[in-house]
C-alpha cells in the first residue's frame, strides 16, 4: 500500500490508513476487545490491584508463577488462534456456487498465516514452557529455576511477540504468506507492506525468549536435581523436558538467524533468498525446517511425559519400560534433526535423497511406536481410574496412532506426491497436534491444577468439554483426510466444485463442536474457582502421584521444599510414601530465594518497542529503544543484590500450618 | 459414541464421491495411489491391534473391576519389551523398502517405461514434451513440438508418455493433475521435471498446489485426455488463434491477473522457455547460464559492479520491482536442447537393480542447474 | 522423626537433606554461559554454511579477489589475537587478586578489540565505496553477513568489557565480578575462534576459489 517515497521521518510508514477502518469485522472486533480490555484495566484499577500484579506477579521471578502466566497466555491466544479456525471454515464452507464467501484474499490470507503462527507459537510453545517451568523445578526437588530473572525475560519476550502479533490486527496487516513464510512470496518485491515485517519481529522476539528459557530450564535439570536423583532416577517428564530444551537450544538459533537473513533481504536488499542476483530461495525453506521438524518435536515431548506420569498415576502402577522410554525420547530428540527434507518431497531432490529422508522419517515411529506400547502395557494390570486427566489420556492414545500413520504415509516420496499440501496433510498434522500437543495439555491443565491452586478442576464441566472436543475433533478432520485424497488442495478461498460443500459443512459443524468444548472448558474454570471449597484438596497428592510434586502442599510454598528431598527411587515421593517417611516437623533453617525485579519486563516491553518502530520503519525510535534496552540490560547488571532470606520463623510457620492441614484431611 | 457414528458415515459418503488420489486416470498416479492403500494396509497391521489393546486395558483395568490383576511394582519384562520393539521395526522394514523403491520407480524426473501395466513403452516412442510456467496466477503451456502455447488450458494424447519441464516467474507454485501423477514445485530460475501419461480419455483439474498469494484460488487450468484425432483437432485450434506467443508479449501476460480465462496461442517463440528459466526474457538482461558461467570463471570483477539496474518485473502497476544484471552480449544464446532421456530399460527394476536417473549423464539428478552456455 | 544420618543397613533412609547450605549463588552460570555459547555458534554455523552455498555467486559482480586485501586481514586478525592474550593476562591478573591489574589489561584487550573494529569498518566502507555493496551480489550479501555479525559481537565484547572495567573498579574482584570475568573471557575467545574461522573459510579459501 505503501511506496518507500511515503516514509516519514517522525512516524515512518505508519499512517492513518494503516487502521482498518474499512473493514467491519476487524473494526468490530477492535471494539469488542477495547471495551473487555477497558473493563479488565478499570476492574484492576478499580479494586487497587495493580501494586499487587506488579509485586506479585508481572515482576516475580517464581518458576511457578511465570509457569502459571505462561498458561493463561497461551489459553487467551488458543481463543484468538480458534477464531482464525472458525473464520476459516466458515469461509471454505460458504463459497461455493459462485460465492466469493465473506472474506476477501486480502484478509483470508492472513487468517490462514496468523491461525498457524499463533497455534505454534503462541499456543503450543506457552503451553508447553508453561508445564515445564511449573513441574520441573517441583519434580527434582528444587527451589527454583537456575536462573530466575531470565525465566522472567523470556516469559515477557514471549508477551511481546504476541502483543506484536496482536497488534498487526488492528494496526496494518499481518502475513499473507503462509505460517512459514517461504520466499520469494515473502521477499520484499511480492509482499512490499508490513505483514511479513510483523511476522519476523514477533517471532524473532518471541524466539529470544524461547531459547533463553530453553538454556535456562536445560541448566536447571542439570544442575539443580534433589540428592539422589540421578538422571536414570529422573522422573519422565523431566526427561522429556531435559530432550526438549536440548531442541530448543539446538534448533531456535537457526530461526533466529534465518528471520535475521530473511530480515536483512527486506530490510537492507541483500540477496540470500531472492531470485535475482545470486540469492537462492531453496536455502530457505531447507533452513527453515532444519528449525521447523525439531519444533514439531519441541510441542509434542513434554506432552509424551505428561502421557506418561499420567497413565503411571491413575494405573496406579510403575511406568512400565522406563529405560525405554527414556531411550525413546533421546533416539527422537536425535532422529528429528535427520527428517527436514520430507516437508519438500516435491521440490525435486533426487529419488536417493528423498527415501533417505523418507526412511529416516519412518524410523522415528519405531521408538513412538515403543512408547505407546509402553503406556499400554503401563495400563496393562493396573487399577485404571478414569478421572479426566486419564480420559484425555486414553484420547489421546486412539487419536494420536491415526495421525502418526497418515504422518508414515506422507513420508512415502511417491504418496507424499499426491497428498502434500493438500487437506490430507492438513488433516494429518491437527490429527497429531490436537490429538497430542493439545489433548496432551488438557490432560495436564486437569492432572496439575490442584496442585497450583490447591483444588481440583471441576470434573463435570471437564467431561462435556471432553465429550465435546474429541468427537468435534473427529467431524472436523475426518472430511478433510476425504478431501485431500480427492485432491483438494489447501488454503483455498474459493471452490468451484459443489459436491465438495457437504464436507467442508460437516467441517464446520465439527468445529462448532470443539468451540462448545472451548466454552465448557473455560465454564469448567468458572465453575471451578466458584466451588473452590468443595473441590479444595488439602493433602498436596489429590491422586496419589508418585513424584516430588506432590510431596509438597497445594500451592506450594514459594520456597517449594522446607527441606529438599532426598530420591531413593525412580517414583521418589511413591516410595518416600510406601516406606513411611516422616516430614520434619523442627530444626528450619532459613533459605534464600531469588528477588523480584522489573528489569525482564521492562527489557522486554523496550525490545516490543523496537520491533514495532523496525515493522513500522521509524527508525529514529527503533535506535533510542535498542539503546534503552542496551542501557537497561547495563543498569541491571550494577544490581548485586539479588536475592532474600526467608527467615526460619516464617518457614516454621507455614510447614506448621501445612502439618495442622493434613492432620485435618485425615 | 459420536465418533463411531462418525466412522460409519465415512464410507457413506465417499459412495459419492471421486477419490482422485486413489482412482486417478493415469499410469503414474495410479502407482503413486496404490503406494497409499499398501502403506496403510502395512501400518494398519499395527495400528489396529494398538488400538483394540487400548480399548480392551482400558476396560479390562478399570478400577471397578476388582477381579482383573494388580500388580502396582510390575514394569519391566524384557521379552515385551524385545516384542515392541521388533513389532514396529518389522513393519517399518517392509515399508522402508516399499519407499525406496516405489521412490526410484515412481521418480519424476525418470523417463516412462510403461503406459499401463503389462504395456511397455516402445523404445521408438517420443514423449510429448511440455513446457510449463506457472504466472502470477495462472499457468502458460508450451508444446514446442507443435509450435502452439495456451494458458489454463492443456491437452494430451492418451496413452502417449508426456514430459513436463517445469519453472514458474515469480514465486513458488506447485504443478498438480491429480489424475495424471504426483505434483513438482515450480520454481523461478530452476527447472523441474515430470513424467505422466494419461490412459482414459476425459477432463481433469489441474492447479497449483503450493499457496502462492491472493490469486492463488484461481490458479486452476483445464487438463484434457483426448483420443489421437482429438489431440490433433486440440492442437489445430490453437494454430487458428491467430495470435503468436513472443516476448513482448510474454512480459505482458506476466502481469499479475487472478481468473484468467483460458487463451491460446497459435505460434511460440522457440527460446522463450530458456529464456524464461534462465530469467531473461526482458531485452538486455543477463541470462542465468550466463552469470553462473561468467561466476565460475570468477566474476566480472570491480567492473561488473556497476551492470545492476532495478526494473519492474511485472509492470508498474503493482510496484513490483526487481534487480537485473545487464547482459554484456546482444543475443541471448542458450545450450542446444538437451536431447529426450531414453526410457530406462524394460527389465523388471527391483530395489537393487536400480540405476538413480542421472548416472549416465542424461538426466538431470535434481533441480536443474543448467550447464554454463557457450562463451559469450 | 526422619533421622539425618545416611542411609545404613538396618536404618530407615534420609528422605530429607536436613543439613542442606545455602547453594552458591551462579554455581550454574557457567555452564548456562556455555550453552548459551553454543547456541550462539549455532548462529555463526548457519550464516558459514550460507556463505559455502552462495560464497561462489557473484551475480556477474566481484569476487573475493577484487575486494579482499589479505595484509589488513592478516593486521585485523593480529589484533583480535593480541586481544586474547591480553585478555588472559587480565584472567591471571585477576587470579593474582589485583583488580588494578585486571582493569588495565581489561582496557587493552578493549583497545584491542577497537582497532579490530577500526579496521573492520574501513574494510567495509572501502567496499561499499566502490559499489561492492551487501546488495550486489549473493556473495556479498553472505559475506557483510557472516562478517558484520561477528563484528556486532565483538562491539558488545567492548562495551561489556568496558562495564566490567567500571564495575571491577566499583567492587573490586568480588565472587559475582570473578564469574562475570569468566564468561567474558568464555565470550572473547569464542569471538576469537570463529574469526579464525572467518579468516580460513571467508579471506583465506575466498582468494584460492
Amino acid at each position: 500500500m505503501t511506496t518507500p517515497s511515503d516514509v516519514s521521518p517522525i512516524l515512518g510508514k505508519l499512517t492513518l490508513a494503516a487502521l482498518p477502518l474499512d473493514q467491519p469485522i476487524l473494526v468490530v472486533t477492535f471494539i469488542v476487545v477495547a471495551i473487555l480490555g477497558a473493563m479488565l484495566l478499570g476492574a484492576i484499577t478499580w479494586f487497587r490491584q495493580w501494586g499487587y500484579l506488579w509485586r506479585e506477579w508481572l515482576t516475580s521471578v517464581d518458576h511457578k508463577k511465570i509457569g502459571i502466566m505462561y498458561l493463561i497466555l497461551g489459553t487467551i491466544m488458543l481463543l484468538r488462534g480458534f477464531a482464525d479456525a472458525i473464520m476459516m471454515r466458515l469461509q471454505q464452507a460458504m463459497a461455493f456456487n459462485g460465492s466469493e464467501g465473506y472474506l476477501p484474499p486480502h484478509h483470508y490470507d492472513q487468517i490462514f498465516t496468523a491461525h498457524g503462527v499463533i497455534m505454534i507459537f503462541f499456543v503450543g510453545m506457552p503451553f508447553v514452557t508453561g508445564f515445564m517451568n511449573y513441574v520441573v523445578p517441583l519434580q527434582i526437588g528444587a527451589r527454583d529455576v537456575a536462573f530466575p530473572f531470565l525465566n522472567n525475560f523470556s516469559f515477557w519476550m514471549t508477551v511481546g511477540g504476541v502483543i506484536l502479533v496482536m497488534m498487526s490486527l488492528f494496526v496494518g496487516e499481518f502475513a499473507k504468506t503462509g505460517w512459514l513464510a517461504y520466499p520469494p512470496l515473502s521477499g520484499l518485491t511480492y509482499s512490499p507492506d508490513v505483514g511479513v515485517d510483523y511476522w519476523i519481529w514477533a517471532l524473532q522476539i518471541a524466539g529470544v525468549g524461547t531459547t533463553l528459557s530453553g538454556i535456562n530450564l536445560l541448566v536447571t535439570i542439570i544442575k539443580m536435581r534433589a540428592p539422589g536423583m540421578s538422571l536414570m532416577k529422573m522422573p519422565i517428564f523431566t526427561w522429556t523436558a531435559l530432550c526438549t530444551n536440548v531442541l530448543i537450544v539446538a534448533t531456535f538459533p537457526v530461526l533466529t538467524a534465518v528471520l535475521a537473513l530473511q530480515g536483512l533481504d527486506r530490510y537492507l536488499g541483500m540477496n540470500f533468498f531472492t531470485s535475482d542476483l545470486g540469492g537462492n530461495a531453496m536455502m530457505y525453506v531447507n533452513l527453515i525446517w532444519i528449525w521447523g521438524h525439531p519444533e514439531v518435536y519441541i510441542l509434542i515431548l513434554p506432552l509424551f511425559g505428561v502421557f506418561s506420569e499420567v497413565t503411571s498415576t491413575f494405573s496406579g502402577k510403575r511406568l512400565f519400560g522406563y529405560t525405554s522410554m527414556v531411550y525413546a525420547t533421546v533416539v527422537i530428540t536425535i532422529l528429528s534433526y535427520l527428517v527436514w527434507l520430507h516437508h519438500f518431497f516435491t521440490m525435486g531432490s533426487g529419488a536417493s535423497v528423498n527415501s533417505f529422508f523418507g526412511i529416516t522419517t519412518m524410523v522415528i515411529s519405531i521408538p513412538t511406536g515403543a512408547k505407546l506400547f509402553n503406556w499400554l502395557f503401563t495400563m496393562y494390570r493396573g487399577r485404571i481410574r478414569f478421572e479426566l486427566p486419564m480420559m484425555w489420556t486414553i484420547a489421546f492414545m486412539l487419536t494420536f496412532v491415526v495421525g502418526g500413520m497418515t504422518g508414515v504415509l506422507l513420508a512415502v516420496p511417491p504418496a507424499d506426491f499426491v497428498l502434500h499440501n493438500s487437506l490430507f496433510l492438513v488433516a494429518h498434522f491437527h490429527n497429531v497436534i490436537i490429538g497430542g500437543v493439545l489433548f496432551g495439555s488438557f490432560a495436564a491443565i486437569n492432572f496439575w491444577f490442584p496442585k497450583a491452586f490447591g483444588f481440583r478442576l471441576d470434573p463435570f464441566w471437564g467431561k462435556v468439554s471432553f465429550w465435546c472436543w474429541v468427537p468435534g475433533f473427529w467431524l472436523a478432520f475426518m472430511p478433510l483426510y476425504i478431501l485431500g485424497l480427492m485432491g483438494i488442495t489447501r488454503r483455498m478461498r474459493v471452490f468451484d466444485d459443489p459436491s465438495l460443500q457437504i464436507f467442508f459443512v460437516i467441517a464446520g459443524f465439527g468445529v462448532a463442536v470443539i468451540a462448545c468444548g472451548i466454552a465448557a472448558m473455560l465454564i469448567q474454570f468458572g465453575v471451578s474457582i466458584l466451588r473452590r471449597d468443595r473441590l479444595r484438596d488439602t493433602t498436596g497428592d489429590p491422586w496419589a502421584g508418585r513424584t516430588l510434586e506432590w510431596s509438597t502442599s497445594s500451592p506450594p510454598p514459594e520456597y517449594n521444599f522446607a527441606f529438599t528431598p532426598v530420591a531413593h527411587d525412580l517414583d521418589a515421593w511413591y516410595d518416600m510414601k510406601q516406606r513411611g517417611h516422616e516430614r520434619p516437623a523442627a530444626g528450619f533453617r532459613t533459605i534464600q530465594m531469588p528477588r523480584n525485579t522489573g528489569a525482564g519486563i521492562v527489557l522486554a516491553a523496550f525490545s516490543t518497542i523496537c520491533g514495532f518502530a523496525l515493522i513500522w520503519h521509524i527508525w529514529w525510535l527503533a535506535a533510542g529503544s535498542f539503546l534503552a534496552v542496551l542501557v537497561t540490560a547495563i543498569a541491571h547488571t550494577f544490581d548485586y543484590d539479588r536475592t532474600f532470606r526467608i527467615p526460619a520463623e516464617t518457614i516454621a510457620d507455614t510447614e506448621a500450618q501445612r502439618a495442622r492441614a493434613l492432620a485435618a484431611a485425615e | 459414541m459420536m465418533r463411531r457414528l462418525a466412522l460409519f458415515a465415512v464410507p457413506l459418503l465417499l459412495g459419492g464421491c471421486n477419490l482422485v488420489v486413489l482412482n486417478p486416470a493415469g499410469d503414474v498416479a495410479q502407482r503413486q495411489g496404490d503406494l497409499v492403500l499398501m502403506a496403510t494396509g502395512l501400518m494398519l497391521l499395527i495400528i489396529l491391534p494398538v488400538m483394540a489393546l487400548t480399548v480392551l486395558f482400558a476396560w479390562r483395568y478399570r478400577a471397578a473391576n476388582r477381579e482383573a490383576r494388580y500388580e502396582p511394582e510390575w514394569s519391566h519384562s524384557t521379552g515385551l519389551e524385545l516384542v515392541i520393539w521388533a513389532a514396529p521395526l518389522i513393519i517399518i522394514i517392509c515399508l522402508g523398502a516399499l519407499t525406496w523403491a516405489g521412490t526410484h520407480l515412481l521418480d519424476p524426473y525418470r523417463a516412462l517405461s510403461r503406459i499401463a501395466p503389462d504395456r511397455p513403452v516402445a523404445a521408438s516412442t517420443r514423449p510429448l514434451e511440455v513446457q510449463v510456467v506457472a504466472l502470477d496466477w495462472k499457468w502458460l503451456f508450451i508444446l514446442p513440438e507443435q509450435g502452439v502455447a495456451s494458458v489454463n488450458e492443456l491437452a494430451a494424447p492418451v496413452d502417449r508418455p508426456i514430459r513436463f519441464r517445469i519453472t514458474s516467474t515469480a514465486v513458488m507454485n506447485s504443478f498438480f493433475i491429480p489424475a495424471l501423477a504426483g505434483q513438482i514445485y515450480a520454481m523461478p530460475g530452476m527447472e523441474t521435471t515430470l513424467h505422466g501419461v494419461i490412459n482414459r480419455a476425459g477432463e481433469y483439474e489441474g492447479f497449483s498446489a503450493n499457496y502462492s498469494g491472493a490469486g492463488f484460488s484461481g490458479m486452476r487450468f483445464r487438463f484434457h485426455g483426448l483420443d489421437g484425432n482429438g489431440f490433433e483437432g486440440w492442437v489445430a485450434q490453437l494454430r487458428q488463434a491467430g495470435e503468436g506467443l513472443d516476448r513482448q508479449r510474454f512480459l505482458a501476460l506476466q502481469r499479475p491477473s487472478q481468473n484468467e480465462p483460458i487463451r491460446h496461442f497459435s505460434a511460440v517463440d522457440p527460446d522463450l522457455f530458456s529464456a524464461i528459466v534462465n530469467a531473461c526474457v526482458e531485452p538486455g538482461r543477463m541470462c542465468r547460464h550466463d552469470m553462473m558461467s561468467i561466476d565460475a570463471r570468477g566474476g566480472l570483477g570491480v567492473a561488473g559492479i556497476d551492470s545492476v539496474r532495478r526494473i519492474g518485473s511485472d509492470g508498474a502497476a503493482t510496484g513490483r520491482t526487481t534487480a537485473m544484471v545487464s547482459s554484456i552480449c546482444t543475443i541471448p544464446s542458450f545450450p542446444e536442447a538437451r536431447p529426450m532421456p531414453p526410457p530406462v530399460a524394460q527389465a523388471r527394476l527391483t530395489g537393487a537393480g536400480l540405476r538413480p536417473p542421472g548416472l549416465d549423464g542424461s538426466q538431470p539428478l535434481a533441480v536443474t542447474q543448467l550447464p554454463p552456455g557457450p562463451e559469450s | 522423626m526422619t533421622t539425618d544420618t545416611a542411609t545404613t543397613a538396618g536404618l530407615p533412609p534420609r528422605f530429607y537433606d536436613l543439613e542442606e547450605h545455602d547453594h552458591p549463588e551462579g554455581s550454574s552460570t557457567m555452564l548456562g554461559f556455555w550453552i548459551y555459547l553454543m547456541s550462539d555458534c549455532l548462529i555463526f554455523a548457519i550464516l558459514f554454511a550460507c556463505f559455502a552455498v552462495l560464497g561462489g555467486n557473484y551475480a556477474a559482480g566481484p569476487s573475493p579477489r577484487d575486494v579482499f586485501e589479505l595484509p589488513l586481514v592478516a593486521l585485523n586478525t593480529a589484533m583480535l589475537l593480541f586481544s586474547s592474550i591480553t585478555y588472559g593476562f587480565s584472567m591471571l591478573a585477576m587470579r593474582a587478586g589485583r583488580p588494578g591489574l585486571t582493569r588495565v589489561w581489561l582496557a587493552v584487550t578493549a583497545a584491542f578489540g577497537l582497532a579490530f573494529l577500526t579496521i573492520e569498518l574501513h574494510e567495509f566502507t572501502h567496499m561499499i565505496s566502490i559499489g561492492a555493496t551487501p546488495q550486489r551480489s549473493a556473495f556479498l550479501s553472505a559475506f557483510f553477513t557472516l562478517v558484520g555479525t561477528h563484528g556486532l559481537h565483538v562491539t558488545f565484547g567492548v562495551i561489556w568489557i568496558v562495564t566490567m572495567i567500571v564495575q571491577v573498579g566499583r567492587h573490586g574482584l568480588i565472587a559475582a565480578n570473578q564469574r562475570r570475568l569468566m564468561c567474558l573471557s568464555l565470550f572473547w575467545h569464542f569471538l576469537d575462534i570463529i574469526w579464525i574461522g572467518v579468516f580460513t573459510f571467508v579471506y583465506l579459501m575466498g582468494m584460492l576459489r
